[in-house]
């Protein structure tokens, strides 16, 4: 076809904006409708988050990175035996299984400081790609400050509540979750980290838990993280609280390019 | 007490929490808890025992108890005797009925939203169909005022909601402009902060500030962050023109959200003596949606939509200028498809509208429920015909952040140009002045940037050239 035969959608004339966010902007349109191109790329996102969704963790790939770095794991299941029963049944997410159970109970019961529990939650591409990074970065700075660590517990079909279980069997003041976020058109990979101080199952709830999320290629970076998962470690140390009463008080720093340009609707 | 008999069986569904539960459409939340109806019979015939309880039973009768609950004593300590007297000898069936005649006008709705409780309006919303959903909230007018008027007749508000992963400020003005642009934005400009910092808080609030200011735009800004979060970022003298929260229908879920209502109380009293509103004192933005309770384990044997009613209770109390039932984020163990999503978020406007609230809804799902767009398209249309009072304006309707899927810019246009809605007044005139809108509350020709960004979109565009 022609060019000029074509119907064309004009731009809109803010495009350049598209460098300081992922988000949709400048999308035209058509009336006031979405072009046609902008409405197939949403599909294509949309398939891409879907299937995200059902893809699963290759555990043992993960077990054996981390055992290759020299850090002890043990791989868990929780209640939830499949996928399927993993979405719709939240609760059994957050149980350990029988056998899980017994894997923790053959492990010597070492007195521990911290936990470090890995669940693939709901996106095994924010796992795959951010977790071994992140400990790396992570377990490093753990040890330096003296902390006795069990070994880092990989959990099937996890929840955030179930490191909870996990952190009082090695009674461990500290319980950090790294989970696979629920998936979104733009971040199929995003990792959020869930810390507790004096984590207990069935007792602790969301009131009492920090959440450092968007971890992924768009969002936060590993280093800005774990600024982050360091301050609430200390502060709740001192504090002895983790949760809404525990503030997140550090700031990110900005790129140069972002800052720049941070006022451009006020300067 | 709530016995009935149908198709040879009879059923005695002993309290009024297991007869709401059980009289509740299928969701996948009820099923979870365990409180749900086992199959299509038990549920028909809890609406027909339903129908015939008194209104009165439920100022008798508490879902959960008094002494162990403030939500309930909320509900009971507050109820109104003399707006409920014109309705109180009606039944749950004649309450249906009343409310779909013509003696059920908007000015004795009004009249009557401070007698209802949460849980007649809850109950009464299970034995309607869509229609009667959507044809009673219709005839009900809750208007709000802080910088704008919101929820006059014929007009849809927006919430600009330019979230970004890191919370960077030229990723949030970008999304605002881009909103701003489009037309969207009068119900409030809010952020949803990344994390719960208070450094990245006072920075969005005063940015916010400085944009509304600036460009004098006769909308409000909110910074989604906790309630504590918002107080001590007052406490520094941060400009806070609406103070949110995240709210649910019983003491222990909102234990488990870190508040309480003398906390949410403290917060109102502190937004007051601000003073920010040119219009109005509607000076609150209040979040909340069906399975909240039920995800804290503190749904007290309720079903999920009972509880979200009882959280209008806690909104109602604070005035609020905005309520948004976010419908479909809590995922599929709650709401499980499309059709589920769609019903929820009709009987939350219903039910916050007949309580007397400005009842917004995010239209929304996350990418593991069984939804799409086209399930997103007729719960807008329907929420806009049923005069629902705003929705969000998410760039391309993916929010970046929090890795849902909401309503566009293009969303909110479609509907103001196939119902003739328009945005509030003061807003409606801002547009035009600027020539965002035409005369006709329509968009201008998009390769025109209006003057009044003329210059922070050259600047950009200078600065790439230079990069380049």
């Amino acid at each position: 076809m022609k060019k000029d035969k074509r119907f064309i959608v004009p731009q809109d004339p803010w495009q350049d904006l598209s460098r300081f966010t992922p988000a949709r902007i400048a999308l035209g349109r058509t009336g006031t409708s979405l072009p046609t191109k902008a409405s197939l790329e949403f599909s294509l996102a949309h398939a891409l988050a879907r299937d995200a969704v059902n893809i699963p963790l290759d555990f043992a790939s993960l077990e054996h990175s981390l055992e290759r770095q020299g850090y002890q794991t043990l791989t868990l299941q929780t209640q939830a035996e499949n996928h399927r029963m993993y979405l719709q049944r939240p609760d059994l997410g957050r149980l350990l299984s029988e056998s899980a159970w017994l894997c923790l109970q053959n492990n010597a019961q070492i007195t521990s400081d911290a936990v470090v529990v890995v669940a693939d939650g709901l996106s095994s591409k924010a796992i795959e790609h951010h977790a071994l990074p992140f400990l790396h970065l992570l377990l490093p700075q753990l040890l330096a400050s003296g902390y006795a660590l069990p070994p880092i517990c990989l959990v099937k079909n996890g929840r955030v509540a179930i490191g909870d279980a996990i952190a009082e069997h090695y009674s461990a003041r500290l319980c950090i979750v790294l989970i696979g976020e629920r998936p979104g058109l733009s971040s199929p990979d995003s990792m959020g980290i869930y810390f507790t101080y004096q984590a207990q199952s069935s007792l602790s709830t969301d009131a009492d838990r920090n959440c450092i999320s968007n971890i992924h290629s768009n969002g936060l970076n590993y280093e800005q993280a774990l600024a982050k998962l360091l301050y609430l470690i200390d502060e709740s140390e001192k504090l002895k609280i983790s949760g809404v009463n525990l503030k997140d008080e550090t700031s990110d720093g900005e790129s140069n390019e972002q800052s720049k340009w941070a006022n451009f609707l006020l300067s | 007490m709530y016995k009935t008999q149908v198709s040879h069986f009879t059923y005695d569904f002993k309290t009024l929490r297991n007869l709401l539960a059980k009289a509740s459409p299928a969701r996948s939340g009820d099923y979870l808890a365990g409180v749900a109806a086992v199959n299509n019979l038990e549920r028909v015939a809890a609406q027909w025992a339903l129908a015939d309880v008194p209104l009165k039973q439920f100022l008798n009768e508490a879902l959960v108890p008094y002494e162990q609950d403030e939500i309930t004593r909320l509900i009971i300590d507050e109820h109104d005797k003399s707006a409920f007297a014109a309705i109180s000898h009606l039944t749950i069936g004649d309450f249906r009925d009343w409310l779909l005649s013509e003696q059920a006008s908007t000015e004795v709705l009004t009249a009557i939203a401070p007698g209802l409780t949460p849980e007649m309006v809850a109950a009464v919303s299970k034995i309607m169909r869509i229609q009667d959903l959507i044809l009673v909230a219709k005839k009900c007018r809750v208007i709000t005022r802080f910088r704008g008027t919101i929820g006059l007749e014929n007009r849809l508000s927006t919430r600009l909601q330019p979230n970004h992963p890191t919370d960077s400020p030229a990723g949030v003005a970008a999304s605002i402009l881009d909103g701003l642009l489009y037309g969207c934005g009068d119900a409030v400009i809010g952020v949803n902060p990344a994390s719960d910092n208070l450094e990245a808080t006072l920075q969005l609030l005063h940015m916010l500030h400085n944009v509304i200011e600036r460009y004098q735009i006769p909308t409000q800004a909110c910074v989604l962050a906790h309630v504590t979060t918002t107080l001590k970022a007052i406490e520094q003298g941060a400009p806070v023109d609406l103070v949110f929260q995240s709210i649910a229908g019983t003491q222990k879920a909102n234990d488990s959200f870190g508040i309480n209502l003398n906390l949410l109380q403290q917060a109102h009293h502190a937004a007051l003596e601000l003073e920010r509103g040119s219009l109005g004192d509607n000076c609150m933005y209040f979040e909340t949606g069906q399975g909240s309770a039920l995800s804290a384990n503190a749904h007290e044997g309720m079903d999920q939509q009972t509880c979200e009613a009882r959280a209008y209770a806690v909104a109602r109390k604070f005035k609020p200028l905005l309520v948004n039932s976010v419908v479909g984020f809590i995922g599929p163990e709650y709401l499980y498809d499309g059709k589920q999503i769609i019903r929820a978020g009709l009987e939350d406007h219903f039910c916050g509208k007949l309580l007397g609230l400005p009842m917004g809804c995010d239209i929304c799902y996350t990418n593991h429920a069984e939804a799409d767009q086209d399930d997103m398209d007729m719960l807008l249309t329907q929420f806009a015909v049923a005069g629902g009072t705003f929705i969000m304006g998410v760039p391309g309707a993916d929010d970046v952040m929090l890795n849902y899927q909401s309503t566009s810019f293009h969303d909110a246009l479609y509907l103001r140009q196939v119902l003739g809605l328009k945005p509030a007044p003061e807003f409606e005139q801002w547009l035009q002045k600027h020539h965002i809108f035409d005369d006709e509350n329509q968009l201008t020709h998009p390769s025109a940037i209006p003057t009044l960004f003329k210059t922070a979109i050259q600047k950009i565009q200078r600065g790439s050239d230079e990069k380049g």
